[in-house]
């Protein structure tokens, strides 16, 4: 017999993943029950969808935001401090999947099923997103880039649940671009994404942040490439210079839906398109 | 588990276990079967049902998750006095050829055209662009989705 | 008085021949209280899973029942329960139902055993505990590689069949060098799915009185009829066929699912219960049939003025591992190869290969996709070569009324060419391209088609199909069609509802048109080939008109001459009993069709069709997103508007598809993308807004002048997207590079890459 346990509270949904390390914890069950069907029944099910204190979206000191990690797609694209202040963010919740996904799919369980290919991962990366863990033994705070260990692998422990992602205030001014390259354009799978951040200070990149999904085992942060464009002014040259240090720092794969070479490519003029555009 | 819900309307209580797709307790344990399967992993929108108003793919809802909530499927769409606009609109313009997607196609439109009621085709498209459809092209669907904005339109005037 | 009779009138108006009367079937789809066969449930029924090979090649050693599971909780069928003949018989007997011990296997996913269980998780089990011995044997998986025959899957070359079509009396060599231009191409086209929303699935049950009843998704019946008759070594009256309501086949459903039917029969047969089994959307992708794949040699001669002197096609279709429908696609496709254009000297050879890969088979446009494909692409080049703008050089070759086509059958009456042509033409022109800004990524093109497509069965095949259809009153005072042409989302039922209430002269909802079960309906040929409208509708307006003369003449010699037809049909039915009309399809006169010389009449008649699409390329991603769709199709009359437009719209998104984005990718002949999250098909979003012209050029037989359209659509629209994107990308890259489909982005990389 499977259980189905829905926590009332975050103390109690704590409880029950130290006291069930087996059981499956489940947000929108997007990713959790594709292909299910005549799959054995899991151990168990710790429901958290609709869970009041994973929920939301709310205003940190200093203008960033915190967000509940079951919160939906959905919400976020329904939220104007989202839209206002994270337009990168909102264009990556926008292309994904398609309505019935959005609906139910969370950030948190994106970043807990940390597919190379997440859709809403890229735009974490560059807006220096904070994951926000608790067991029942209290809460840490770890910067994303650092959470995301390995292929699908982040630093969760089998007694913690993600609660909240934090998102800092973005330099006024920094310019935020998202650009999802799936394999059509709606309900699709990604091929190559780029969330970028940056911001001029006298005509120079004074800071620029730039997050690649789907090029590697995980989500990436493009740090060659950023150095590269430091310093610089937006230029074709300065644009040549990113193109030469991404193609030292990423090497995607051929699979079922893209080639290494396209991937390589596309970034490249993807980043080069950024450059151009600041 | 003892799962209460609200399904078109009518109270139920179901018991079953929690990790059950919501799809297969509908068409094996309630006899739902205007929901329909296309492909169990949530790219086809065919069992699209409606939760608490919004759109899901009942393949990918555990079913204990509908505890409370209010379910609406293409048996509960239109009322007791004829079809719902949408369907009536996707009859007249063609917007079903086979009709498997079409009960997931109607209930999204119907979401759609009440979140949204001035959404151009483009957003129509992107609002529905979670259903497959492989018969129509999908103009007849956008055509009849956009008659049935405009009657609602002129219905609220 | 006057109210009602008018009314009357007006129910018969709406629902009369070219009107757009809603859907028959719709209410019911919207409702979702129409019942496909995975909503039936039958008492006892147990559920069905498939045992499949995982290689490619080789001889199947043993089936072996693993220790650990019960084996007594479930049945399993394997080829020495088969009654009959262990064939699924459709043209030749080389398809094993279930592959023998001893035999060999020729395909991976190739069904090797059967099991049921009374529920599919139970059924899921015992699958795992079944374990196959096949002792594997080197593999071909190339059709151009099977030719040499070094691995033997089919006969002794790998050869399903071959044809030869020549017209003119010079050596074609010579012709060709005689042209001021030759263009040569070398084309090349994927597998397609055909992603019906619907997967494949049957239900089988024995009766106690020895008949086998079979419900099911399907296209064909009869055709299941005549498979079961050999493999269950059953007589027709042992054996009924039923379709029940079907989520679309394009195709797909035409003779893949006497498999199932086979399959669930023989499990219910040996589990004695009625057995259910449904395809995944996994194993539908995996194992059923696909388009055929193709390799296309085009030879395109031409003069300085424009004029086409000689064309030399030699196409390659990849067959799969049994014949199946092979040899039918291929003739299809060499049929239309040298397209609708004028040319006195032309030749076309055909090959269709064996591989180790799941058997292609139907799929909407049956060969002539391919090499439209092909030929299409050599117009556009040639059209380029001259410098003359894609409209002219076609409007110069086109086939008109009066010419003759490759197999010199002369071409009298319902020629739309040159309407279909201009029409999209005067939409395009009132329509420029946008300017390309070189400051952004952003290139647009645009590309033409122009192509023809034989409606009905080839040659003499509707002389010997021999098709009937019966209108009858039926007890309860509906007007019948019986018919075994399926509804599989086309229309059918609305249609022959339209042309049976037109030729009786009642209002529309006065007639039924059951879904067809082979004991209730007469044959009237498999619903395939665009001819269910032009040749079964025209044999049920000819019963209706007849059923209606009859009751007509018998209520005036009875003195009910002013009673309306059906209350004069049901007394008459008093008298005399069922009343019904059947009639069979005369082939018009004048169709001579030569099959040993390929010559004469393909087809009665052709719908003609063009397109205009453009595109915009993003030279940054590659991708490709379509701005403008419009197509004409010549279709001789729209019986119903509203359905003849759904037929062009759905058949031009499956054709867009395959050009830019469909895609199957075999490794070791299995598919890999056997999911529709990575086998995808386009969404709203990708498909354009559509601007469908219907063009009417009346064919003297068809019911109302109405022909063929459920597969024009599907063979053009796959080469304007191509071109589109070849001259969005003119100035970057040569043309070669948008030869193969699809013209995915990794592909229009590819091409800029090796280009610049």
């Amino acid at each position: 017999m499977s259980e189905f346990l829905s926590p009332k509270d975050l103390p109690a949904a704590l409880a029950a993943r130290a006291a069930h390390p087996d059981y499956i914890p489940v947000a929108g069950g997007t990713d959790y029950m594709v292909a299910s069907k005549d799959r054995l029944p899991p151990p168990g099910i710790i429901n958290l969808f609709g869970l009041g204190a994973l929920t939301g979206v709310t205003d940190l000191d200093g203008g960033g935001v915190r967000i509940g990690a079951c919160t939906t797609y959905a919400t976020l694209l329904g939220d104007a401090r989202i839209a206002n202040t994270f337009p990168l963010l909102r264009d990556a919740c926008r292309e994904v999947g398609a309505s019935q996904i959005q609906a139910r799919g969370t950030l948190g369980g994106n970043i807990a099923t940390s597919s190379p290919v997440g859709d809403s991962l890229p735009p974490l990366l560059a807006l220096d997103a904070v994951i926000c863990v608790a067991s029942s033994a209290g809460e840490r705070r770890v910067a994303y880039e650092d959470f995301l260990v390995g292929y699908r692998k982040i630093d969760l422990a089998a007694d913690e649940l993600i609660v909240a992602i934090e998102l800092p205030a973005p330099h006024v001014g920094a310019m935020q671009h998202w650009r999802k390259v799936g394999t059509r354009r709606a309900q699709s799978i990604s091929k190559v994404m780029m969330a970028a951040v940056a911001h001029l200070d006298d005509g120079r990149i004074a800071d620029i942040r730039i997050a690649l999904g789907a090029v590697a085992d995980r989500t990436v942060r493009a740090r060659a490439t950023e150095d590269a464009l430091r310093g610089s002014a937006p230029s074709e040259e300065a644009a040549k210079r990113a193109r030469e240090a991404l193609r030292g720092e990423i090497t995607p794969i051929d699979d079922l839906r893209s080639t290494a070479e396209y991937r390589l490519g596309v970034a490249e003029n993807l980043v080069r398109r950024f450059v151009l555009s600041l | 588990m003892n799962i209460e819900v609200t399904i078109n309307g009518e109270s139920r209580s179901i018991e079953t276990e929690g990790h059950r797709r919501l799809l297969d307790v509908l068409r094996e344990e309630l006899g739902l079967v205007g929901t329909k399967e296309g492909c169990g992993e949530g790219e086809c929108g065919a069992c699209t049902v409606l939760m608490d108003g919004e759109p899901v793919n009942s393949c990918l809802v555990p079913v204990g998750q509908i505890q409370g909530t209010q379910l609406t499927t293409i048996e509960g769409m239109a009322g007791s006095d004829g079809l719902h606009i949408i369907q009536d609109t996707l009859v007249r313009y063609g917007g079903a050829q086979c009709g498997i997607c079409t009960p997931g196609v109607a209930l999204c439109a119907k979401w759609a055209v009440e979140k949204e009621p001035g959404a151009s085709k483009e957003r129509l498209r992107e609002l529905l662009a979670g259903n497959i459809c492989r018969c129509t092209g999908y103009q007849a669907i956008v055509d009849a989705v956009v008659a049935a904005q405009n009657s609602s339109e002129s219905s609220h005037e | 008085m006057g109210h009602a009779s008018n009314s009357s009138e007006e129910a018969k108006a709406k629902g009369s021949v070219g009107k757009g009367l809603a859907r028959v079937d719709g209410a019911a789809k919207v409702r979702g209280t129409a019942r496909y066969v995975d909503d039936l449930k039958f008492p006892g029924m147990h559920h069905g899973l498939t045992k499949r090979s995982e290689v490619p090649h080789g001889i199947l050693r043993g089936i072996h029942k693993r220790e650990g599971f019960d084996w007594s909780q479930v049945v399993v069928v394997t080829a020495e329960d088969i009654p009959g003949r262990n064939t699924i018989l459709l043209i030749e007997e080389d398809q094993p139902a279930l592959v023998a011990i001893g035999a060999h296997v020729r395909h991976v996913d190739e069904a090797i055993a059967l099991i049921a269980a009374p529920t599919r998780a139970l059924a899921r089990e015992a699958h795992g505990f079944l374990d196959l011995e096949i002792e594997e044997i080197p593999a071909v998986f190339d059709c151009e590689e099977a030719l040499s025959a070094e691995v033997n899957v089919y006969g002794d070359d790998n050869i399903l069949k071959t044809y030869l079509i020549e017209k003119g009396d010079a050596d074609i060599e010579e012709k060709l060098a005689s042209c001021d231009h030759v263009v040569e191409g070398l084309y090349r086209t994927q597998a397609q799915e055909q992603m019906y929303i619907e997967p494949q699935g049957m239900i089988a049950s024995w009766g106690e009185d020895g008949v086998c009843h079979i419900i099911g998704s399907m296209q064909c019946p009869f055709y299941i009829q005549k498979a079961m008759r050999a493999l269950l070594a059953l007589d027709d009256d042992n054996l009924v066929v039923e379709q029940a309501v079907t989520g679309g086949g394009f195709g797909g459903k035409e003779e893949y699912p006497s498999m199932i039917a086979g399959h669930a029969a023989l499990l219910a047969r040996k589990a004695g219960v009625p057995v259910k089994l449904i395809y995944e959307r996994d194993e539908d992708i995996a194992a059923t049939t696909k388009r055929h794949p193709s390799v296309v040699r085009h030879r395109l001669g031409f003069d300085a003025d424009g004029t086409i002197r000689a064309i030399d096609v030699d196409v390659i279709f990849d067959g799969g591992a049994y014949l199946t429908l092979t040899q039918v696609v291929l003739s299809r496709g060499v049929l239309h190869a040298a397209g609708p254009y004028k040319c006195e000297n032309t030749r076309v050879r055909g090959r269709a290969v064996a591989t180790n890969t799941p058997p292609h088979g139907a799929f909407r446009g049956f060969g002539a996709p391919q090499t439209t494909f092909a030929y299409e692409r050599q117009t556009q080049k040639a059209a380029a070569l001259l410098g003359m703008s894609p409209f002219e050089f076609r409007e110069h070759n086109m086939l008109r009324d009066g010419d003759r086509t490759a197999t010199s059958q002369l071409l009298e009456g319902s020629v739309g060419s040159e309407d279909v042509l201009r029409a999209v033409k005067e939409v395009a022109e009132a329509n420029p391209l946008p300017k390309d800004d070189p400051a952004t990524s952003i290139r647009h093109g645009r590309g033409v088609a122009f192509y023809f497509h034989g409606a009905g069965f080839t040659g003499s095949g509707e002389a010997r199909l021999a098709g009937r259809a019966t209108v009858a009153l039926a007890e309860d005072g509906h007007f019948e069609v019986r018919s075994s042409s399926t509804d599989i989302g086309q229309g059918v039922q609305t249609m022959f509802t339209q042309i049976a209430a037109t030729g009786l002269g009642v209002e529309p909802d006065a007639v039924r048109v059951p879904t067809p079960a082979t004991d209730r309906v007469p044959d009237s040929g498999p619903t395939v080939a665009s001819r269910t409208c032009m040749v079964v509708g025209r044999v049920v307006g000819q019963a209706s008109v007849a059923l209606k003369n009859r009751i007509e003449s018998w209520a005036s010699e009875n003195g009910f001459g002013d009673m309306p037809l059906r209350q004069a049909a049901t007394a008459m039915a008093k008298v005399e009993g069922e009343i019904s009309e059947t009639v069979q399809y005369a082939p018009p006169p004048g169709i001579v069709w030569d099959d040993e010389t390929y010559t004469g009449s393909a087809y009665p008649c052709y719908g003609w069709a063009a397109c205009v699409i453009d595109v915009r390329v993003d030279t940054d991603t590659y991708e490709v997103a379509i701005d403008r769709c419009v197509h004409a199709v010549d279709v001789g009359k729209a019986i119903n508007p509203v359905v003849v437009k759904g037929q062009i719209e759905g058949g031009t998104l499956q054709s867009l598809g395959w050009a830019l984005w469909e895609d199957v990718i075999y490794k070791n002949g299995k598919v890999a993308n056997d999911r529709m999250t990575n086998c995808i098909v386009p969404t709203f979003s990708d498909a354009p807004e559509m601007h469908t012209i219907i063009v009417e050029e009346p064919f003297a037989n068809g019911p109302y002048g109405a022909k063929g359209v459920g597969e024009i659509p599907m063979d053009g629209p796959c080469a304007a997207a191509a071109g589109a994107v070849e001259h969005a990308l003119s100035t970057l890259v040569s043309s070669e590079g948008f030869d193969a489909l699809p013209v995915s982005p990794e592909a229009i990389q590819r091409a800029m890459r090796l280009d610049s």
